[in-house]
């Protein structure tokens, strides 16, 4: 299969503007006329549901949670980049692209990242001018931030909760169209299947959580806005709910899956205190300005934040000051994280389960004073001591690297579509701009792009070719999908075996965190394979549920998402397996230098992996999409 | 740690419900209340019980949807959390611990703990954003607007829509979270244009839903997980009449 990503020709700076030129439009008086689902109500999904209603488009859209404004977007704290250089500190719309292509690692797309950063600099007048209530100075303009190591300040926040407040602008948009009309709502209903006629997607399967009733929607078009799939390590930082359904239900349907094995370690999370630990919570990296990292050079068993304070400086290891003495503790995150992982591995790691590291800010406070520091992080010192019980103006914080973001997603061509025709997939849910690594406050930026300024043009370009008749819901298609996902559903209820969902979604995080996780080699991966197809054997045979199909019914719909996050984690496996090289956030232990430090193969790996569904149980196969770089020139990242 | 947990149980919103008493063994002080309940679950699920549902997702105290009513408070004891936020180092072995969902007539229960707060959604749809399109908006510094105000801004823009002012209300009213909405957007210049019809739009929807009026007891801000302020509603009121006074469907 060749893997047309209809990157325009042209110069970079040249090329969107081209595109938004050549596509087809539709005439104004026919928008009503053709019907959009978006599956998502996250940031991608809200803004690009919200911007189709103001077009003119007939929406429904989608979300598990009880209400559009609980997506896990509003969970982001740190900020969003924009390339506004209101700083007038040297930003530009290329610095903002080139940043974001090198700290991918040089595993994205050179046009699909231009074009992210030419429009971040729309997304923050488009919020304010929503009422998105940003930091500000005291002369009444936009404050910024430098983040995530830039050099420049273009990190656009309100106070740690950006987030939440991008998220009700776009709810906030989104609530107006559903007042007008435009946009229906269909709040705690699942999708569970993707309908094809004649080759193009024209609707979703869903179940309505509260009544278990399975429906069908058809459309024009569908929208996938479903975030990303880090809870495949069952502990991460993404909220409970968040899951690979709706994307892993597409790419059975003949939507390529890339990059699977493309996952965010951050750094700096609270570490995990025991078995009933249900999700991690990230502390911001900001923390790392400050706070020095360290770990007794001789490992001390169940060693506490408190007796740590009584440790003299000599038998102290800032490893990374000692390692990486020109970044010390600010290298980047996936640095900071594996070098953690080593210590641990090494015996040195603290904590009640020596899987911690002290990040220690009583040279700050000796420093600068307490009040300094509590100026800076007073919020996340409270936040620490509400979690751990811990005082960190006393004592040492503790933390560990936890999974935050996954780069991996359905397979999108220039215009946000998968290959499946007339399936998109937007925001967190797609592969396109981040390549092996994301920047700090540059997903907030994307599934913006994607929803309020990309998505609604390049929509059009498809729908101007469709015509206007509607897929009755009574098609044979929807039917045969209906009863797909009843029988499925049905299976699941009738296994009656003696392991909850949950265990076996354990099960798996910890088969992925140890085999998949910041550092990979053939002969665990190998294993884990195996281990993974044996998983998801016994599920199928020995997952316990209760209740019914027609009520609402928590345990099955975990049990159901858990089923295919299985599946995802043997793709991911396979992806990481095919990938024998280190690049962006993993370590691929076959591929380093002779100081130990990551070796990115440019040569032989410089492309998308897009994977293929071949039926249940079959191997998948592997399609490339080579990356050009016509730009910017490749380097090998060091930060020693 | 050893709890007790009486909880409300309720099959559906036809049900009756009525309160169901679990002990819960080997509790961990540094567990947080909702991970309290996944182990009562787990162990109900193991025995073929239904488990208890309840509403979550962030786990991080931002979405705004775990919603209990633990010893006749919303979100529990402790002052400014929310209930994913609470952990189980406030309460005592031997605590005997009740849970209830939100109870008020506009936030029906669905099951056991969880309850519908469509309401919410609905005021927000009545004029709780400021109607202009994606594009063609001014550039974001063409308005400066004061710290201060912005700031003021966005403490009422904190709001996590949780419902628990509402559960704290004698009267279940809902003017602190319609209040916030309506502060955030008439403190900034963005929000001017349609300043009277929101105001009026959104108390209309809110009598509409079923929420009672407001006594000002400020149980809500006390109750409140994010401490909006009740100032807020003071704002709310300004908003409220000045507009009927200057509005044209008076
Ligand atoms: C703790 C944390 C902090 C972060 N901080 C930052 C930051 O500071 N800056 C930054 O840029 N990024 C940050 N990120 C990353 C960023 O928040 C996410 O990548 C981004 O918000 C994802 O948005 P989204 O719209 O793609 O998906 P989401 O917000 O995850 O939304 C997914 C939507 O899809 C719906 N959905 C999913 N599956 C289905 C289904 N089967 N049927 C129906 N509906 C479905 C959900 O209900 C939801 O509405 C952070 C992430 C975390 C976890
Ligand atoms: S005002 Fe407070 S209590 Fe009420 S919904 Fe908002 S955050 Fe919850
Ligand atoms: S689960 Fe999100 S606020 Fe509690």
């Amino acid at each position: 299969m060749k893997l047309d990503s209809k990157i325009p020709e042209g110069p970079l700076a040249e090329k969107w503007t081209k595109h938004k030129f050549n596509v087809k439009l539709v005439n104004p008086a026919n928008k009503r006329k053709y019907d959009i689902i978006v599956v998502g109500s996250g940031l991608a999904g809200a803004s690009a549901a919200a911007s189709f209603g103001e077009l003119g488009y007939n929406v429904k859209c989608f979300c598990f949670q009880d209400s559009p404004r609980r997506a896990h977007s509003i969970a982001a704290q740190g900020g969003i980049n924009a390339a506004k250089n209101y700083q007038n500190d040297g930003d530009s719309v290329f610095r903002l692209f080139y940043d974001t292509i090198k700290g991918g690692d040089y595993r994205g797309r050179e046009g699909n990242t231009y074009r992210l950063a030419e429009v971040s600099v729309n997304i923050i007048d488009q919020c304010v001018a929503q009422g998105v209530p940003f930091a500000r100075e005291y002369g009444g303009l936009l404050a910024n931030r430098s983040f995530g190591g830039a050099q420049v300040s273009r990190t656009f926040y309100a106070k740690g909760q950006t987030g939440q407040q991008l998220l009700l602008g776009a709810y906030s948009a989104l609530s107006r169209q559903i007042d007008s009309g435009k946009v229906k709502m269909y709040n705690r209903t699942e999708m569970l299947d993707l309908v094809m006629v004649d080759g193009q997607a024209r609707g979703i399967v869903t179940r309505n959580l509260i009544t278990g009733e399975i429906e069908s929607h058809s459309a024009h078009a569908v929208v996938l806005a479903t975030g990303g799939y880090g809870n495949v390590f069952f502990l991460s930082t993404n909220a409970m709910g968040s899951n690979c359904t709706a994307a892993w239900r597409a790419h059975k349907k003949g939507a390529l899956f890339s990059n699977p094995c493309y996952t965010q370690i951050h750094p700096t999370c609270i570490p995990v205190s025991g078995d009933h630990q249900s999700k991690l919570t990230l502390m911001s990296e900001s923390l790392r300005n400050d706070g020095r990292v360290w770990v007794p050079k001789k490992g001390i068993k169940g060693l506490t934040a408190k007796a740590a304070t009584e440790i003299p400086e000599e038998e102290r290891d800032y490893y990374l000051e000692r390692i990486y003495p020109a970044f010390g503790n600010l290298v980047p995150r996936d640095v900071a994280s594996r070098n953690a992982k080593n210590v641990c591995d090494e015996g040195r790691g603290v904590g009640s389960t020596g899987l911690a590291v002290f990040l220690d800010f009583s040279d700050a406070i000796k420093r600068d004073g307490k009040d300094v520091v509590k100026g800076k992080y007073g919020n996340l010192f409270d936040m620490y001591k509400q979690i751990t019980g811990d005082d960190p103006y006393e004592a040492p914080m503790m933390i560990y690297p936890a999974v935050h973001y996954t780069m991996g997603g359905l397979w999108v061509d220039y215009n946000l579509m998968t290959t499946v025709p007339g399936a998109y997939a937007i925001g967190e849910a797609n592969f396109s701009d981040h390549g092996a690594n994301r920047l700090g406050a540059s997903a907030l930026m994307q599934g913006l792009a994607d929803g309020y300024f990309i998505i609604p043009y390049t929509i059009g370009n498809y729908l101007a070719s469709m015509p206007y008749d509607k897929v009755s819901t009574d098609h044979e298609a929807f039917k045969t999908a209906e009863k797909e996902v009843k029988e499925r559903l049905d299976k699941l209820l009738s296994i009656n075996g003696t392991k909850t969902p949950d265990q076996f979604h354990k099960e798996l995080g910890l088969i992925m965190w140890e085999y998949c996780g910041m550092s990979r080699n053939e002969k665990g991966l190998t294993l884990a394979k195996e281990k993974i197809k044996a998983l998801k054997k016994e599920f199928w045979s020995n997952v316990k549920l209760v209740g019914g199909n027609d009520e609402l019914n928590m345990s099955l719909e975990k049990a159901n998402r858990v089923a295919d996050f299985i599946e995802l984690g043997e793709l991911m496996i396979d992806d990481a397996l095919d990938r024998r090289e280190s690049c962006g956030g993993h370590f691929r232990e076959e591929s380093q230098t002779e100081e130990g430090e990551a070796k990115r193969m440019d040569d032989e790996y410089a492309y998308v992996a897009a994977w293929a569904f071949q039926g249940e149980n079959q191997e998948e196969i592997l399609h490339k999409e080579e990356l050009i770089f016509e730009n910017v020139k490749l380097t090998q990242r060091s930060y020693k | 740690m050893n709890i007790t947990l009486k909880v409300w149980r309720q099959k559906n919103a036809q049900d009756k419900g009525g309160f169901k008493t679990y002990p819960v063994a080997n509790v961990s002080p540094d567990m947080s209340f909702l991970e309290m309940f996944d182990v009562l679950n787990e162990q109900l699920l193991a025995k073929g019980e239904d488990p208890v549902h309840f509403d979550h997702d962030c786990r991080e105290g931002i979405c705004g949807m775990c919603s209990m009513y633990i010893n006749g408070k919303p979100h529990g004891p402790k002052d400014a959390v929310t209930t994913c936020q609470l952990h189980m180092r406030s309460f005592k072995d031997g605590d005997s611990i009740t849970v209830e969902p939100w109870r008020a007539k506009a936030f029906p229960v669905v099951k056991d703990l969880v309850t519908d707060r469509s309401a919410f959604d609905r005021i927000i749809q009545s004029g709780g954003y400021i109607s202009i399109n994606t594009g063609g908006v001014p550039d974001a510094n063409e308005i400066p607007i004061p710290k201060k105000i912005a700031d003021q801004a966005m403490d009422a823009a904190t709001c996590i829509g949780c419902g628990a002012c509402v559960a704290a209300c004698k009267n279940a009213s809902a003017m602190l979270f319609v209040s916030a909405k309506v502060s955030q957007l008439a403190m900034l210049p963005q929000g001017q244009v349609e300043r009277k019809t929101r105001a009026e739009r959104m108390v209309a929807q809110m009598d509409e839903e079923g929420f009672g009026a407001c006594t000002n007891t400020g149980a809500c801000s006390a109750e409140c997980p994010k401490e909006i302020s009740l100032e807020n509603i003071a704002r709310l009121n300004r908003e409220f009449y000045g507009a009927k006074l200057k509005s044209e469907n008076v």
